[in-house]
């Protein structure tokens, strides 16, 4: 139980806009283990980053608002320390990796200013040190020690990145939240990136939370995965687990949704209908309008259930009762596709 | 294989087509308070000026002589000036005079403004920069000052006014819809528009021209309001619109050797300015927010 | 970054040539004659000729320009047809005034405005931000002049704690400048605190500003290290234009306060056709607004490390590629 560095409790995240309230997050849990990577997998908009922003809590508020949970990083609640104490967490015990790295540094400030700031904030270094610090960690992450004094705006969007990365390792955090580091990447320099990443992880035995909506980044990098739909856990197990044995319908879909190249089968088999619209999320299971073996069942509350050790799934097809009332519906899945999806259309627009 | 995506589409696409960017904006605009005041408030003002004969109790040249400089009353709810000019009738019929003013220059700016914008936005390069520069020297010679030499060359009356005021504001509009145009110009559907051969002309002004006129019209009713004191400000100081014509600024401007003694004939048209300024600009804004929600909370 | 500055230099010489060609040709085409205005209505054609000739205005136009833009070199405008003086030596007491005016109103204008508008965006949707948002939006509706009779209104006749004309009399001399510098700065100021306060908000939800905030900065840190210095940035852009605004007001307010500086000198000019005024007034004014445009545009480009870079890169192109972007 030791080994739980970081553990998120029943998180409760809301948006409010314009006199709506949504709900990006809705009672997750998590646990990340010292030194090991969680992957948080899920469509855009499904909660990842928010859930991101809350560990650090750097959300904005308003309109953002955290209604309830708890966050232990080693044994403390960072959602009741006060922002003096936090400020201390940020940047130095938990670091963040953004999603954007053409947006993500500061357009006025030199790269070196900007990595040295976060190390000068967290140590107690003269300014000469905090320089030569700087420069250690642009040379880890392969950029020259000239561009110290560069401005963002001369580096390639892959080098932006690295600078990224660099800034959040300047103080060996212990975990890492990297918000789809790789997204905004050329396909090569992605797999540069996460390589980098990895090696400096191993090196430093850094937790991290790796956040992407990509599947092959998930498998070559995680050992713990987490599958997000609408701001809930609807699957969540070791690598093995959801890769091997995959069971959520939602996760079958992700998986359905990739090429294979040894599949002969000539379409892909994707997901059908959009995400829910946040603001009115269906009730029960939020993946029922979309799900291809939804059934009466799926309307009340889903529960996590243990279907192996370590292995959660939030399906009722699981339950006793449900798995047979699953097994039918999957018998005649084909015939019913239209028919079905167009009802679960019709309920969500009734509710 | 149909699924829900494709069907709550295809239902709505003939809903879609009418919905252009500019009733989206105006749908927005409805919901904003302070915009909606401001368009009240200015029809009314608009209004009464448009129906002076009707409302206003006295002819706004009539003298009477036994009113010189008198204060409210019931015969002349804002008193009178020092010839005994009924205040509120000179004020409905200047309104006509300042309202004209800031609308015809807002509107000859805007369309000279979008129609060099756009040729100078397309061609870009050379052209630019060349344009730029004429810009940059016109622009040197600040645009009060350029007005009043103008109008001082041209002599006093409504059309030497709006020409002065739209000679010193026009290089602000090209500059303004040239940036717009530059913006369009790295859209792909220009360069599909290139690709499929499309003549020069109808690139400009069909495919760059419908997507600048929007925020060109937002912008320049938040000008509308600067114009008007701008046009006011000139009559003021003796140039633009002259006595006898009422005029907002001009009846400011002959008030004021009366000033310590009856204010009254300088604050009535004053603040009559200051609420069709204000009305405009609390509208341009609510357009502004209304194009670019993002701006607003 | 020397030769930007040089080129800048030399452009603004570009410039205040063309406005001199602008302004003459400006003049020229204004009706009336000047030699009929100094001789009053009672003079004879003949008359008329010879002070036509006497003041060189029998010339064809290019000789009169050529002379007109030489002796500008060298601010010499001519001697004002009314008075006899020469527009240079009237600049000389006239000048300081309007400077100190237009100075005076840019820098409130800065100091203020911009701090109020970063308060206002740091407090947003808060009854201090709406009180900011709805002053500045009545400050920016409210013409110069009118600002001005109010204040006269109000300040001196009223309360008659202000002198409510002029620029020396039985009040301590700083008195007569605060109701004209007021005037001038009000709207400039609303200005700066809107645009202030929407760019500040825009900046407010950079991602920088969360990355920075994520490296567990204090908030001060956070607003005036990063949010600040580029949500300036197109406010500091703008403020070129505001310039030509205030110093475009000066005449007007120099009117409505019977304010002798060089605003009230051109106006008097246009009135009475005095062509050496009327010019001499406009170049000065104009180079005025130049040369502070020109620092506004070096401050911008030393705010914006990008447009640095430009000229920087420009610099080492034009100065040879063997030195390299560096410095």
């Amino acid at each position: 139980m030791s080994e739980e560095f970081l553990q998120i409790k029943d998180l409760v995240v809301e948006y409010s806009s314009g006199g709506q309230i949504v709900q990006a997050v809705n009672g997750v849990d998590l646990t990340v283990k010292k030194g090991k990577t969680l992957g948080l997998v899920g469509e855009t908009g499904a909660g990842k980053t928010t859930i991101a922003k809350s560990i650090l809590r750097i959300l904005p508020t308003p309109p953002a608002k955290i209604q309830k949970g708890e966050i232990f990083l080693d044994g403390q609640d960072l959602l009741k320390l006060p922002e003096k104490e936090m400020m201390k967490v940020r940047g130095n015990k938990i670091a963040m990796i953004f999603q954007d790295p053409m947006t993500a540094l500061n357009p006025t400030m030199t790269v070196g200013d900007q990595i040295s700031e976060v190390v000068l904030q967290h140590n107690n270094y003269t300014k000469q040190q905090a320089q030569e610090r700087t420069i250690e960690m642009l040379e880890l992450v392969g950029i020259a020690s000239v561009r110290y004094m560069d401005y963002p705006h001369q580096f390639s969007g892959g080098m932006k990145q690295r600078v990224v990365i660099a800034m959040a390792l300047a103080c060996n955090p212990e975990l890492i939240l990297a918000d789809e580091p790789t997204t905004a990447l050329d396909v090569t320099i992605q797999a540069q990136v996460l390589d980098m990443m990895r090696e400096l992880r191993e090196k430093f035995n850094t937790s991290m939370i790796l956040i992407t909506h990509d599947l092959g980044v998930v498998a070559e990098t995680c050992d713990d995965v987490a599958v997000i739909y609408a701001g809930e856990i609807v699957e969540y197990g070791t690598r093995e687990h959801i890769f091997r044995n995959p069971r959520h319908p939602y996760t079958l879909g992700l998986f359905g949704s990739l090429p294979k190249l040894d599949d002969d089968s000539k379409r892909l088999s994707p997901i059908h209908g959009l995400p829910p619209d946040p603001t009115n999320l269906p009730d029960g299971c939020k993946f029922g309008p979309r799900c291809p073996e939804c059934t009466s069942e799926c309307s009340k509350d889903q529960i996590m259930l243990e279907i192996e050790p370590g292995h959660f799934v939030r399906c009722c097809k699981f339950t006793a009762g449900g798995a047979q009332t699953a097994a039918k519906t999957k018998n005649t899945q084909p015939a019913s596709d239209i028919g079905r999806v167009n009802a679960g259309q019709g309920k969500r627009g009734g509710v | 294989m149909a699924n829900a995506a494709t069907v709550t589409k295809a239902s709505s696409v003939p809903k879609r087509k009418k919905d252009t960017q500019l009733r989206q904006i105006m749908r927005r605009l409805v919901k904003s308070k302070t915009a909606m005041l401001g368009l009240i408030v200015l029809l009314i003002i608009i209004l009464a000026c448009v129906f002076a004969p009707l409302i206003a109790p006295y002819d706004p040249n009539y003298m009477d002589y036994s009113a010189l400089n008198a204060g409210s009353s019931f015969a002349h709810i804002m008193g009178c000036d020092n010839l005994g000019r009924d205040i509120f009738s000179r004020i409905l019929y200047g309104g006509r005079m300042s309202l004209m003013l800031g609308f015809t220059v807002a509107i000859v700016g805007m369309v000279f403004g979008v129609f060099f914008g756009c040729i100078v936005g397309y061609y870009g390069g050379q052209v630019d920069n060349i344009a730029m520069r004429i810009c940059d020297v016109w622009m040197a010679i600040p645009g009060t000052l350029l007005a009043i030499v103008i109008s001082s060359a041209l002599g006093s009356g409504f059309g030497y006014t709006v020409l002065a005021l739209s000679v010193s504001g026009l290089p602000g509009s090209v500059r303004g819809t040239r940036a717009m145009a530059l913006k369009e110009r790295e859209m792909e559907y220009l360069e599909a528009a290139k690709a499929m051969n499309c003549s020069k002309m109808k690139i400009m002004f069909k495919h760059m021209m419908p997507n600048i006129i929007a925020p060109t019209i937002v912008g320049t009713t938040g000008q509308i309001g600067g114009t008007m004191m701008s046009a006011a400000g000139l009559s003021y100081i003796g140039l633009g619109i002259q006595p006898p014509t009422a005029e907002w600024g001009a009846m400011c401007s002959s008030a004021r050797e009366y000033l310590t003694k009856y204010p009254h004939e300088m604050l009535w048209p004053g603040f009559v300015i200051l609420l069709t300024v204000l009305a405009i600009n609390l509208l341009g804004d609510g357009l502004r927010d209304a194009m670019d929600p993002r701006l607003k909370d | 970054m020397w030769r930007y500055i040089v080129k800048r230099l030399l452009w603004l010489i570009v410039i205040m040539a063309c406005v001199g060609v602008i302004i003459f040709t400006i003049m020229w085409f204004v009706p009336g004659d000047p030699a009929q205005i100094i001789l009053g209505s009672g003079a004879t054609n003949e008359d008329i000729a010879r002070v036509r000739e006497q003041l060189g205005l029998d010339r064809p136009y290019m000789v009169q320009l050529g002379e007109f833009l030489i002796n500008a070199c060298r601010l010499d405008f001519g001697e004002s047809y009314v008075y006899g003086i020469p527009v240079i030596q009237e600049f000389a007491t006239r000048l300081p005034r309007t400077l100190g005016l237009g100075l005076i109103s840019m820098f409130l204008n800065i100091i203020i405005g911009i701090p109020l508008g970063v308060n206002a965006a740091i407090h947003r949707n808060t009854i201090w931000d709406q009180g900011v948002l709805v002053l500045a939006m009545v400050f920016i509706s409210v013409p110069q002049f009118f600002l001005g009779l109010l204040m006269v209104v109000l300040f001196s006749v009223q309360l008659g704690w202000l002198p409510p004309f002029g620029i020396s009399g039985s009040y301590p001399t700083w008195m007569y400048w605060i109701m004209p510098v007021l005037a001038n700065s009000l709207s400039g100021m609303a200005m700066n605190a809107r645009q202030t306060r929407s760019a500040a908000l825009e900046m407010i939800r950079a991602d920088f500003v969360t990355t920075a905030r994520a490296k567990g900065l204090p908030e001060r840190t956070v607003i005036y290290k990063h949010m600040l210095p580029n949500a300036l940035i197109p406010v500091v852009n703008s403020l070129g234009m505001q310039l030509s605004m205030v110093v475009g007001g000066t005449v007007v307010i120099e009117t409505v306060f019977s304010f002798p500086g060089i605003g009230q000198y051109l106006l008097t000019g246009v009135n009475s056709r005095d062509y050496p005024v009327v010019r001499g007034s406009v170049m000065i004014l104009a180079l005025f607004s130049a040369v502070i445009t020109l620092l506004v545009d070096l401050v911008y480009a030393y705010l914006d490390p990008r447009i640095k870079a430009q000229y920087v890169n420009y610099a080492a192109k034009k100065g040879g590629a063997k030195k390299g972007g560096k410095k």
